[in-house]
């Protein structure tokens, strides 16, 4: 078998089909076990403490007073920090950061670790961490966009995004006949999964143990092995189920290789699971931006130019800068083009991907800048971008592999019953008198592919095992990549047994970019093809089969049989072809990813519409989504119920985005000041009413084997620009930075 | 956190008899546990009182009056059907208040007795006079957004972050508090204190003393009829107000007899001006009244620059609060509850 994927696609009967959550009932029973519920025998908890401030150096810790705390057993300092065979500023993956592991007394941000300490109960060890009473030589902190040079660099690998240009951009300018020149600033936002980020660590000899949600298995175990000078295939990662991931749990962190660290130094099992407020420190964050975005058109409101222009922050000490304005390389079908990025560097954590790294702020960006654009052509939103909807892709010219955009604006305009929108705003009231605006956005999401192994084992009674180290956060892998199986060999769901979330498993990739269903359900998908294909050499040269003499390539398989296309009476069961051969086992592999000649011919995306409604107190300028229409192309669809969900998810984040989540930092100190649920808010039940979402229907020869684009990512993008649009059109308002409170609707 | 001792006594007398200086009495714990956790709030005992049977009872006196339990939960006295018929706003703040799950463990005097979210009160290594008296007060010069616009001190600037007590103080409901000196009653109005020079000064408790009741009179039933709670916030439920108040109007042939205001969120107590109720008095119901009430309501009041707004936000709520009152209690709580978007009717929506 070749190591791209088969073209033939076998479809079963459980792709397309809304299967509930294979892993429903474990998690609302409380039997799923996540990372943090293993307890094993002599554990050791860990805390550790963060710093107060975000820059200066640690010049006193009280390590005698938590030392002298009942239950506290070990302390650790940069003073006497076991080593660590790996340099933590080193990147031994893909996805690397300088690690902060209590390497030197320096401060660069608030909520770096800053000691850790063990204890027999986490009750010791947390009061042992509080007793630690950190004293500071501070430094002035720079915490703001403006507080620091914003300068270029030179882009090139994970956190240092290429920009992109097409045409000539000054011509662009000087031919438009009405343009715009507007920034817009998106504030930073931190991961807040459920389950906080959390790890248990045992050795056994050089052999490493851990139970820690990842969303990547392979490269976590790879980083580790790094640190502790160990080959990766001495590191077991258990990581069945996680509360959540949206970024931040690729990435390893400092207090987890601390976690491993101190196992080590003890021979105990430790345990370390970050407190929520410790969530806003070494755990990565969506960085803040200011984008400025100049857009002009012609006398016939086609765009000439888009002229994007990034800033977000960075730490002082790692690059990772929010990739925005590459939302404006493949949307819209302008003359010229030119998307590019600068850093400021910041007393802040390194920021990382957060769900639509990019896309999400470029977006909102954007988005709210075309609405700009088309109030001052004097057009309908909606009419300009169709006016401008690229049919190929902008500056390279090449196809899409798909691009149903156009049905989702049409699909989802329908739904919300956009016709008829007043072009100007301020113009409709409800029955209670709130001001209520429409607004839309366009979305886009690219479609990577990582790559990806998987195992098939047919067993002999015609029933398989599929295995892979795939990743189930939350977003319903365990049961769409089992589907995904079950089709490979023409079986139903319960014949299918699926093992992942597991590292000594068939590396089943990255759960990330939206790419996971497509890449990891490729590995599946071959590796079940894989098996048929050796069945049918059996039986096809086997005389005593039914099948004897039949052309491989014309057999199907359904329900456990293998069948002749073109003449369905000839057929064998999987089990009578491996007893005749006397196996009892037919085991096999499948690869899963993009072939590199076929990412070059078409440029690839999903895209969706977003449509929102918007009502606004007159009076008190108090805010609420009233509806939310998200119309997605997104290729095949395995299952829609749980896509739903994906798209839901991204489109009540894209609300919180809008008018909510923003981390907010104490000037002085640079701490952040509302660091967790109380104060650093995100959308409620009550926040959310009217939310529908509509798939619309794309084949997609091209992006992979199964037509798979992914629907992960997609949902928070558009939306946001579409509430921003809508406020604006509620109440006449263009408040160009989000979150937009009261406060800003307030202002004269 | 620090190691504690925890007594649970049985009887009014056993807790007043475990209390020693140093400890907290314990309600429903969602907020005393949370400072604990945070290091602010060190009790080195924790008495812990739901399990004292004669605090948790509503009940209505013959004059119509009602003695409410300390240990009363928010949720339940929000849902006792004959309290919020006497006294819907008091329902309507409750039910705006936190979330289920918060209302449900929170009780009657633990709300009142709740700290302020002063984020640098919170957080132990911040200045705070209110915590530490004389260490200084870091919210001053920061961009807090919770911060008293009346009634503040150079010593802090914390706002007390209750819903229930602003339509309480607009009843003018009595604290009934115990000691071993024995038994007192403190009006609403003197109970929270305003920070002056100590602001490590909260309450009218005295060591020692604790809440066993709250009274409303019958006379506070009178509003029932034209009474509603207005809390502004950025989101639709589970947040503290950015702006509230509750208005209270007795109006007969469509004229105002009397009218109650309080504020809520821009002081370290909800915050009642009598010059501006008495500009109601015999008046029509009308939008220029209600605004030149809430200007009185909010005279004297000061914001830093990036704060201005909340003045302003502050005296359009009391107006829209006495707007609402002025229409009429609804039959039925609406789904939202004190939020500007209540207008609709229903089933309580997730708040
Ligand atoms: C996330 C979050 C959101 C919230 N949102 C809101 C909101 O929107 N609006 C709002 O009004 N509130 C809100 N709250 C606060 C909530 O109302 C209070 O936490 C709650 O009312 C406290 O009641 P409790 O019984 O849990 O008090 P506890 O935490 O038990 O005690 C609080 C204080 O009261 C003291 N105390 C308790 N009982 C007595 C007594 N009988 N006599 C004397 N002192 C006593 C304790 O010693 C302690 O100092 C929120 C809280 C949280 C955590
Ligand atoms: S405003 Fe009051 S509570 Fe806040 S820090 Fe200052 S003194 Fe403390």
């Amino acid at each position: 078998m070749s190591d791209t994927l088969s073209p033939e696609i076998r479809f079963g009967s459980n792709s397309g089909q809304p299967a509930t959550r294979r892993d429903g009932l474990a998690k609302v029973t409380g039997v799923a076990t996540f990372a943090a519920d293993n307890t094993p025998e002599g554990l050791l908890h860990a805390v550790y403490a963060p710093a107060k401030i975000a820059r200066g150096r640690v010049s006193h810790l009280d390590v005698a007073a938590a030392e002298a705390h009942p239950g506290v057993t070990h302390v650790i300092t940069p003073q006497n920090r076991p080593e660590l065979q790996g340099d933590p500023s080193g990147k031994p993956t893909m996805f690397s950061f300088r690690t902060e592991v209590l390497q030197d007394d320096t401060v660069r941000y608030a909520g770096q670790p800053i000691a850790l300490v063990l204890g027999e109960t986490l009750e010791a060890a947390t009061e042992g961490a509080r007793l630690l009473a950190p004293q500071y030589e501070v430094d002035p902190v720079r915490v703001a966009l403006d507080d620091n040079t914003a300068r270029g660099f030179d882009p090139g690998g994970f956190g240092l995004p290429g920009g992109a240009s097409h045409g000539d951009v000054e011509a662009g300018h000087a031919v438009a006949a009405r343009s715009i020149d507007v920034s817009y600033e998106t504030a930073a936002q931190y991961h807040n999964a459920m389950e906080t980020h959390a790890i248990v660590a045992q050795w056994d000899g050089d052999r490493l143990m851990l139970d820690m949600p990842s969303q990547a298995l392979k490269v976590s175990c790879a980083g580790f092995a790094y640190f502790f000078g160990i080959p990766p295939e001495n590191v077991t990662l258990r990581s069945p189920y996680i509360g959540g991931g949206f970024g931040s749990k690729a990435i390893p962190t400092g207090p987890q290789v601390l976690a491993i660290l101190a196992a080590r130094m003890t021979q105990r099992p430790v345990k370390l699971m970050f407190t929520r407020q410790q969530m806003f420190g070494p755990a990565g964050h969506r960085g803040a931006t200011r984008q400025r975005l100049r857009l002009g058109v012609d006398e016939n409101a086609a765009l000439t130019v888009i002229d994007h222009e990034g800033l977000a922050e960075t730490s002082t000490f790692d690059d990772f800068v929010e990739p925005a304005a590459n939302a404006s390389h493949d949307l819209y079908a302008a003359g010229a083009l030119r998307a590019s990025h600068r850093l400021v560097r910041l007393d802040v954590g390194t920021p990382g991907p957060m769900r639509a790294p990019g896309e999400a702020s470029g977006s909102a960006a954007l988005e709210c800048a075309m609405d700009e654009m088309a109030e001052a052509a004097g057009m309908d939103p909606l009419e300009f971008r169709l006016h401008n909807y690229a049919e190929t892709q902008p500056g390279t010219g090449r196809p899409y592999s798909s691009k149903a955009l156009r049905e989702c604006y049409a699909e989802g305009a329908a739904r919300f019953g956009w016709e008829g929108r007043p072009l100007e705003p301020r113009q409709m009231r409800d029955a209670d008198g709130l001001m209520t605006g429409w607004g839309m956005g366009t979305a886009l999401f690219p479609c990577p592919m990582f790559a990806a192994e998987a195992r098939a084992t047919l067993r002999p009674d015609g029933t398989a095992l599929f295995e892979t180290s795939a990743v189930d956060m939350g977003q319903g892998a365990w049961t769409v990549l089992a589907q995904i199986a079950a089709d490979s060999l023409g079986l139903t769901l319960d014949q299918v047994e699926f093992r992942a979330g597991h590292s000594a498993l068939p590396d089943g990739g990255v759960a990330g970019g939206s790419a996971h269903t497509a890449t990891a359900g490729g590995a599946l998908h071959a590796a079940g093809g894989d098996v048929l294909r050796q069945l049918g050499e059996l039986a096809t040269a086997d005389p005593q089969s039914p099948l004897y003499g039949a052309g491989n390539s014309s057999l199907v398989a359904r329900h456990g049989w293998l069948l002749l296309e073109e003449d369905e009476s000839r057929r064998e069961r999987f089990a009578d072809i491996l007893a005749r051969a006397g196996k009892t086992e037919m085991i096999g592999t499948g690869h899963g990813g993009r072939a590199p000649e076929a990412a070059g011919r078409h440029a690839m995306n999903s895209h969706g519409a977003v449509f929102a409604e918007v009502k606004v107190d007159p009076d008190l300028r108090q805010v609420r989504v009233t509806r939310l229409v998200g119309a997605f192309a997104a290729g095949r669809i395995i299952n829609p119920r749980l896509t739903e969900s994906q798209l839901m998810g991204g489109m009540i984040w894209g609300t919180s985005f809008a008018l909510h989540e923003a981390a907010r930092h104490d000037r002085r100190s640079g701490r952040i000041v509302n660091a967790d649920f109380a104060g650093y808010h995100v959308p409620v039940n009550a926040d959310v009413s009217g939310l529908e979402v509509i798939t619309v229907h794309e084949d997609d020869p091209y992006v992979n084997a199964l037509g798979i684009k992914g629907v992960g990512e997609i949902g928070i993008v558009g939306t946001v620009g579409a509430i921003g649009n809508a406020i604006w059109h509620a109440t006449g308002k263009r408040v160009r930075h989000f979150p937009i409170r009261i406060a800003d609707l307030l202002a004269p | 956190m620090k190691q504690f001792d925890y007594v649970q006594p049985k009887t009014m007398d056993e807790a007043l008899a475990s209390w020693e200086p140093g400890a907290s009495w314990l309600g429903g714990g969602t907020n005393l546990v949370d400072l604990m956790k945070l290091g602010v709030a060190q009790p080195q005992r924790v008495i812990d009182l739901t399990r004292i049977s004669d605090l948790g009872e509503i009940t209505f006196q013959q004059n119509g009056s009602v003695r409410i339990g300390a240990m009363v939960s928010n949720a339940d006295l929000a849902r006792h059907a004959g309290f919020a018929q006497h006294f819907p706003m008091v329902a309507e703040a409750l039910l705006s208040g936190a979330s289920g799950q918060l209302r449900n463990m929170a009780t009657v005097a633990g709300n009142l007795m709740q700290r302020t979210r002063c984020a640098y009160f919170q957080e132990e290594t911040a200045a705070c006079n209110r915590r530490t008296p004389g260490a200084g007060c870091d919210a001053r010069d920061s961009d807090e957004e919770a911060r008293a616009l009346l009634g503040a001190s150079p010593a802090c600037v914390a706002t007390n972050p209750s819903d229930f007590c602003v339509p309480l103080a607009a009843l003018e409901a009595q604290v009934e508090v115990r000691g071993v000196n024995g038994t007192r009653q403190i009006p609403i109005a003197e109970f929270h204190l305003l920070p002056g020079d100590h602001p490590e000064r909260e309450t009218a408790l005295e060591q020692g003393e604790l809440i066993v009741a709250l009274h409303l009179s019958a006379e506070a039933a009178r509003f029932a009829r034209h009474a509603r709670y207005l809390k502004v916030r950025d989101r639709t439920s589970f947040a503290f107000a950015t702006t509230a108040a509750a208005a209270a109007l007795q109006m007969e042939d469509g004229i105002i007899v009397e009218g109650r205001l309080a504020l809520g969120a821009v002081a370290a107590r909800p915050w009642r001006v009598a010059e501006a109720e008495a500009l109601l008095v015999g008046q029509a119901p009308d939008a220029a009244l209600f605004a030149r009430v809430a200007e009185a309501a909010m005279a004297g009041a000061e914001a830093p620059v990036h704060l201005e707004w909340k003045i302003d936000l502050a005296r359009r709520t009391a107006a829209r609060a006495l707007a609402m009152a002025a229409a009429g209690t609804p039959a039925r709580l609406p789904a939202l509850p004190a939020s500007p978007f209540g207008q609709q009717n229903g089933d309580l929506a997730h708040v």
